[in-house]
């Protein structure tokens, strides 16, 4: 797997659900084409917001990786 | 249009802090997923939106046990209207007050937070209405 930098890392460990989502949406508004965003939360509820919000928005979900008590999320800006 | 883009009408008539916060979790998540949010605000839930008392301890509902409210008041997230404002933010999200029930506790516009947009009477929340409807 080719691993990059990713244009904005957002923190939302701590956050409750809706929290990560909405700062996702946020900065990918703020965000260029091709950027891409890395959130990590802890919220159970990104594991399905997230993709579903991706999917809606026609975004691209790059990857999703487990850590031991949050998860990263990595999207890119498609449109 | 697709089903999935029809508006969701929450008619809000609680007042307390743990129904319109599951009421703006249901707005703010509708509006992400692009989905036009109608709510209207009845009785308690129109009390609640005075823009001096906005964020006051608006109670729980009557179904928190005692045991619950610790949990309850221990949940981090944002505050309610705070949630309404970025629904507002992301998504088409209008905040209509019954005229009726502005009328009972003697409420004009300039008595309301900035988040409610408009007085509308229930027909005309019902002709905006076209999608599923959730009273809370």
């Amino acid at each position: 797997m080719i691993t990059t930098e990713p244009t904005k890392t957002i923190d939302a460990r701590g956050m409750a659900c809706p929290g990560p989502l909405m700062a996702l949406i946020g900065a990918i508004r703020q965000g260029k084409v091709g950027d891409t965003f890395e959130v990590w939360s802890s919220d159970a509820g990104s594991k399905t917001d997230i993709p579903a919000w991706v999917t809606k928005a026609r975004h691209e979900l790059v990857s999703v990786v487990e850590e031991p008590a949050y998860a990263k999320f990595t999207i890119r800006k498609a449109r | 249009m697709d089903d999935d883009e029809r508006p969701l009408s929450l008619v809000l008539f609680s007042g307390t802090d743990d129904k319109l916060s599951a009421a703006a979790v249901l707005a703010v998540g509708a509006a992400a997923m692009q989905r036009p949010v109608n709510v209207f605000l009845q009785y308690y839930a129109l009390d609640a939106f005075r823009r001096d008392r906005i964020h006051a301890d608006h109670a729980l509902s009557p179904e928190a046990t005692a045991a619950q409210v610790p949990a309850v008041h221990g949940q981090h997230g944002e505050h309610w209207s705070e949630l309404l404002k970025q629904a507002k933010e992301v998504g088409e999200v209008g905040i209509h007050a019954c005229a009726l029930s502005m009328e009972m506790f003697k409420l004009t516009k300039a008595d309301l937070d900035p988040l409610v947009d408009d007085i509308e009477g229930v027909a005309a929340f019902m002709a905006d209405a076209t999608g599923p409807m959730v009273f809370i």
